[in-house]
């Protein structure tokens, strides 16, 4: 069934319950990953690597295991040396090999941080003081950390095993760069020789973490047979069972895989590190085992997003028309290969309509943590050279940067560079919202400046699993396989509400642990509310099926005469008969007579994602004195194709639009030249605080996804796309600088007004 | 040394407990105690998800020794909500769905609860540097502030402001 | 496992003698706010915290012969909501507030602040500029020694281990005096301030400056009293060719690194630049305008 149909013949979708979950969690009684307790519980510490590159020699943990209180050590030597095999998480491509060395070093440590043994002890401070009785023997090896050094002839190799994939003849010699990627549409030399304008640029950006404010946190239970518990914060809790049963050599089915409330994640939850290792440290303990990331931990060794060095070029007609468009991309993966260089490749461009284009991409490793999705991974970061690039276009054009965007912008039937060709979409409907937004048009006083960006995301489906149950009293039970890291338990009892005909309030939804539901990907990629979203209304659909064929059992008449409406049963029309209607209480208590429980759960591979679309307005005002950047009004507009719960969806966007702010303006990972970060916590790695922003106005645009029943697109991702380019176009406006290097912090910003002042000057 | 033997009263509820030298009010409050409403984000005063009110004032429990908590008044955000009626705060953090996660949501109750109490009319800019030292990574602070306002609002007995 | 021991005394020669007493590191705690981020990183291993905020006169501010003593633990959120003192002394009392949030305003104390001895520590510079002197007591007794002098290099006072902050001392305020505190952060909140200034004036009837000091954080190993720079002020009104020395003596002063919040060319002009802020904000309070600081 399809029930994209006018808001006003909507009951629950589109409007604006509390949240089924909210009380618990304004009240403290939200149960997050570090906040389980079971009997006999201990704690498990790592001991991590103080080098960013060095060989193992020996690990030697017999003085800790003498420590009173110890119960257990565990190293590499405790895990099977698994071969190299690739998975897809949802979010990104990830390697076993890699995770499983990722856990826990295995010959190297390859960045500072890196796990190397673990220890369970009776208290914390017992496990802590452990830690420095373990001797690692370390032999120190060179380390690179930027992405251009890691490429450079003569570079540290971090694996010796790495030949870079995506070149022919195929290389000899081992290399930093693990893969190259290249997209190309028509012919992007012939494009740039028609082209009465050039716009060239070499753009940076810093790895950026997602600096979710709860740290990783686990609680490992293993059984004398080998049946495991693990309960933890994670984006999804069948990835930890997967992930779990291959780093351990177990069976999936001995681990039951409980996700505890999750306090945020933002793609940083979509792997395990801790799990592991607390399982293993609970079965060598006979013990149940804790383990919470220190927020140094979380900074030091779980992943941010990449770095990466961009080179973009754009061509144009006089009359504004693309003709040709250019990208070299070189993002950082990390100590392991993996950076989200493909869709990096894919999303700078695929906003617009262009005849050629030639995009390359180059996946590099270096001694830092492994990135971990973040938002649209991959996105943001192409989309601040390109959504740059458009802006100082525009100027040369002397034309409107968003009648730019328009005149080039995708439309149905646009085909990108990368071979999809976009249908049912609303980027056209996004920037005619921005332009007629009063904040487009309003006034600005000398020293401020206004700047626009937009941004773009596949979003995902994938496989979800989904369950409604009708209680004995009639009330509702809706079960999914998703941990709900923003508000999806809410929109997966509205779908279920809308469905059903009743009120929000007799539907209670549960997250379900991996036995109590079917395999679910994890939360991740805006897939959520699209894919399970879907399993969930198919679920409801047929619980009406079952309610109307158990109505018909009753009336003794076919169940095609019987019809479902706002949660009761009618005879469908004069020929069925005269029944009173039966409501969906009465049926349900009826259930065991007419043929038992009421109840389904779909399981399905969600198809058709509809692609999101976002454009950002940023005023800024800079202090020149300072190079400080203040941001006075921000409006988000994004494509939210149809908004469940427009709270959450709003608050999607805000929160999208603030974290790039700070990706803007102050994030960034700074290294001492041995390769340590210096920053590894919330005082120095400067994440927007409430006075840093104004009120983020978002603005919902709704072209609805067809191949959703409720026209679902996702809306997490797109947001966090347009901002860095938004606030740099604004700075630009301002200053008339462009400022190529994120974040643009207050001291790069005043060496670039004084180097402008005396260009000027001399 | 022994563990220090603490008399507290924790959200209108003597209470003793038995804690080491350096194990903060936090840790006590999570692990002994079993109020885990107070978070750990980073356990240096930079994320306030531990924020709690003791003898009047909005203090880090992370940056308070538990041997510390003797003889004061201390409330959680456990204690915020009067048995099962929720405190305006609570109520409209909920209604402008001014959470998302939930994690740094107690600190935000805590913290909101404490600056009400303090000054009952807070401008929007008050209210923003009151709550600097309360991250939150997933709402943008949009919501929370429209929250704030509206509960200092209701508090004051006016109508809504929005 | 060394195990920590804690004391909370309740006199000052209770508190001297533990210090003197103990075997290893023995650490006074006020507010604790620096402390215990230390103690929880490992960076500090102490086998005893001495908490001073029992002892009497730890915890209070009171006038005297025309000046404040503000006891050594007294926390910012106490200083914020002293009316008297914000009206003689507002710079210090937002110097104090500008550390940290809210919830470390609670515990946080100008003491503490200053014995935390960091080259970055918004309170110190104020403190300097207003001629603050700390009250230390150790076992000889009691000795006053003006604030500048009690910071030696980062991370270490010129304290014997024995030996703590019992109060802070503001001088009483002559007419027509004004002070003011600035720091630049990249942020709004919640930051180390990558520099920091603070300055103290006095003027005559016709506005004209007859005494001034400026001092300067975060630009070198301690907060600096920069003399040239109240020298500058001394004998003008705040006329542009006042500021601009004002500014340079400002720079001249300063010998900073380059670090993770700020470069060595940055935090030299911004330092300049704050100073010229700072001392506008001084001058308007002094003459009996009301100027909004931070």
């Amino acid at each position: 069934m399809n029930y994209i149909i006018p808001q006003s013949e909507l009951k629950v979708v589109g409007t604006r319950p509390v949240r089924p979950d909210g009380v618990d969690k304004v009240t403290g009684r939200a149960t997050f990953g570090a906040d389980m307790t079971l009997a006999g519980m201990i704690w498990g510490k790592m001991l991590r690597s103080p080098h960013a590159h060095a060989r193992i020699v020996a690990i030697d943990t017999s003085r800790a295991l003498a420590l009173p209180g110890v119960r257990a050590v565990v190293t590499a030597a405790d895990f099977p040396d698994i071969a190299s095999e690739e998975a897809f998480v949802g979010e990104g491509p990830m390697n076993f090999r890699d995770l499983s060395r990722n856990c826990l070093a295995r010959d190297k440590v390859l960045y500072e941080g890196h796990a190397v043994a673990a220890v369970a002890a009776a208290s914390q401070s017992v496990a802590e003081a452990a830690l420095d009785l373990i001797d690692v023997t370390y032999e120190v090896l060179p380390h690179v950390i930027d992405v251009e050094a890691a490429m450079a002839a003569g570079a540290p190799i971090l694996h010796e095993d790495m030949f870079t994939v995506g070149i022919e003849p195929k290389p000899t010699k081992p290399s930093n760069i693990a893969k190259r990627v290249a997209f190309a549409k028509g012919d992007a030399e012939a494009g740039f020789r028609e082209a009465d304008v050039i716009v060239e640029g070499r753009y940076t950006t810093q790895p950026v973490h997602q600096a979710y404010i709860e740290p990783h946190a686990c609680l490992a239970q293993v059984a004398a047979d080998g049946q495991a518990h693990i309960y933890s914060s994670t984006q999804g809790q069948f990835m930890v069972r997967a992930y779990c049963a291959k780093v351990l050599g177990w069976e999936i089915a001995d681990i039951r895989s409980y996700p505890m409330e999750i306090g945020g994640g933002f793609g940083g939850k979509t792997l395990v590190y801790l799990e592991p290792v607390a399982l293993a440290l609970a079965r060598k303990a006979g013990r149940p085992v804790k383990m919470v990331m220190t927020r140094e931990e979380v900074f030091r060794a779980s992943g941010p997003t990449s770095g990466a060095v961009i080179e973009v070029k754009i061509g144009a007609r006089r009359d504004g028309s693309i003709v040709a468009a250019r990208e070299v991309l070189k993002y950082q993966a990390g100590a392991f290969a993996g950076s989200p260089i493909g869709p990096g490749c894919m999303c700078g461009f695929a906003m617009y309509d262009l005849p050629n284009v030639d995009v390359v991409g180059y996946d590099v490793v270096s001694n830092r943590p492994k990135v971990a999705a973040y938002r649209a991974p991959g996105a943001p970061i192409t989309s601040f050279a390109v959504e740059s690039a458009m802006d100082d276009l525009a100027r040369k054009l002397k034309i409107d940067p968003l009648a730019l965007r328009e005149m080039n912008g995708a439309r149905d039937g646009s085909k990108t560079h990368y071979g999809v060709t976009h249908r049912d979409i609303g980027f056209l409907a996004t920037l005619e919202a921005a332009r007629s937004h009063p904040h487009y048009s309003a006034p600005l006083k000398p020293g401020q400046g206004r700047g626009v960006a937009c941004g773009f995301w596949f979003n995902i489906g994938g496989e979800s699993s989904g369950a409604v149950h009708v209680n004995e009293d009639g009330s509702i039970s809706v079960v999914s396989g998703n941990p709900d890291i923003g508000g999806s338990r809410a929109s997966m009892a509205m779908m279920a509400a809308e469905v059903l005909g009743v009120p929000i309030e007799h539907v209670r939804p549960i997250v379900g642990d991996t036995a109590s539901i079917g395999f679910s990907h994890l939360t991740g990629g805006s897939r959520v509310t699209f894919a399970t979203g879907m399993a969930v209304t198919q679920a409801a659909e047929r619980v009406v099926d079952q309610l109307k064929q158990r109505a018909a059992q009753i009336w003794e008449i076919p169940a095609e005469a019987v019809e479902w409406k706002d949660g009761k049963a009618y005879p469908a029309g004069l020929n069925a008969g005269a029944f009173e209607p039966l409501s969906l209480a009465q049926i349900a208590l009826k259930a065991g007579r007419t043929g038992g429980p009421i109840s389904s759960e779909v399981t399905l591979n969600a198809q058709g994602a509809g692609p999101g679309f976002g454009c950002h307005i940023c005023d800024v005002e800079v202090d020149s004195e300072t190079g400080h950047v203040k941001i006075l009004r921000y409006t988000a507009v994004q494509d939210v194709g149809k908004a469940i719960h427009p709270s959450y969806v709003e608050g999607q966007i805000q929160g999208g639009a603030a974290q790039g702010i700070g990706w803007a303006l102050n994030e960034e990972y700074i290294y001492d030249k041995d390769g340590k970060m210096e920053n590894a916590g919330f005082l120095d790695y400067r994440v927007p605080v409430a006075s840093d922003l104004p009120l983020i106005e978002a603005v919902m645009v709704e072209v609805p996804n067809p191949r959703h029943p409720f026209g679902v697109r996702g809306v997490g991702e797109v947001p966090i796309v347009p901002p860095m380019a938004a606030v740099a176009n604004a700075i630009r406006a301002a200053t008339g600088l462009r400022m190529p290097d994120l974040p643009i912090s207050p001291p790069k910003l005043r060496a670039a007004l004084d180097a402008a002042s005396g260009a000027k000057a001399a | 040394m022994s563990k220090h033997h603490v008399t507290t009263t924790i959200n209108g509820e003597e209470t003793e407990f038995l804690c080491e030298t350096q194990e903060t009010l936090l840790d006590v409050l999570r692990n002994t105690l079993n109020l885990t409403g107070s978070k750990e984000g980073c356990a240096s005063g930079d994320c306030g998800a531990c924020s709690v009110i003791a003898d009047g004032t909005l203090v880090c429990s992370c940056l308070m020794l538990g041997v510390e908590a003797e003889g004061k008044t201390i409330t959680t955000v456990e204690g915020i909500a009067d048995g099962e009626t929720l405190h305006p705060v609570q109520r409209q953090f909920l209604e402008h769905a001014a959470l998302q996660c939930g994690f740094c949501t107690p600190g935000f109750i805590v913290a909101t609860k404490a600056l009400l109490d303090a000054n009952p009319d807070p401008t929007e800019e008050e209210a923003r540097y009151w709550l600097a030292g309360n991250l939150c990574r997933c709402t943008g602070y949009d919501k929370i502030i429209r929250a704030v306002m509206d509960a200092a609002a209701e508090m004051r007995g006016e109508a809504r402001a929005a | 496992m060394p195990s920590l021991n804690y004391a909370a005394p309740t006199s000052v020669q209770e508190a001297v003698a533990l210090l003197a007493g103990a075997a290893g590191l023995a650490k006074p705690m006020a507010g604790g706010t620096d402390l215990l981020v230390q103690l929880r990183s490992g960076r500090l291993k102490p086998e005893l915290i001495v908490d001073t905020k029992q002892i009497p006169g730890m915890i209070g501010i009171r006038e005297e012969a025309g000046g404040f003593v503000i006891g050594g633990a007294t926390s910012g959120a106490m200083l914020e909501a002293h009316a008297a003192l914000k009206a003689a002394w507002p710079g210090v009392v937002e110097a104090m507030d500008l550390i940290g949030s809210e919830q470390i305003q609670g515990r946080a104390s100008l003491a503490g602040n200053l014995c935390n001895a960091s080259p970055a520590a918004d309170s110190v510079p104020a403190m300097i500029a207003a001629a603050a002197v700390a009250v230390i007591v150790g076992p000889k007794g009691e000795r006053t020694v003006p604030v500048e002098s009690i910071v030696v290099s980062p991370g270490r006072t010129s304290l014997a281990r024995d030996e703590f902050i019992l109060a802070i001392r503001l001088p009483p305020r002559p007419a027509h005096s004004g002070d003011a505190y600035l720091r630049f952060i990249p942020r709004t909140e919640m930051d180390i301030a990558v520099v920091g200034c603070g300055v103290n004036v006095t003027l005559d009837a016709a506005g004209v400056c007859t005494a001034a000091r400026v001092s300067v954080g975060a630009v070198a190993p301690t907060p600096l009293l920069v003399a040239e720079a109240g020298a500058a002020l001394v004998g003008h009104t705040l006329d542009e060719a006042t500021l601009a020395k004002l500014d340079a003596a400002a720079r001249a002063a300063c010998k900073p690194i380059s670090d993770k919040r700020g470069t060595i060319e940055y935090r030299i002009k911004v330092a300049g630049v704050l100073a010229r802020r700072a001392a506008a904000i001084a001058f308007e309070r002094a003459a009996g305008r009301v100027a909004k600081g931070h």
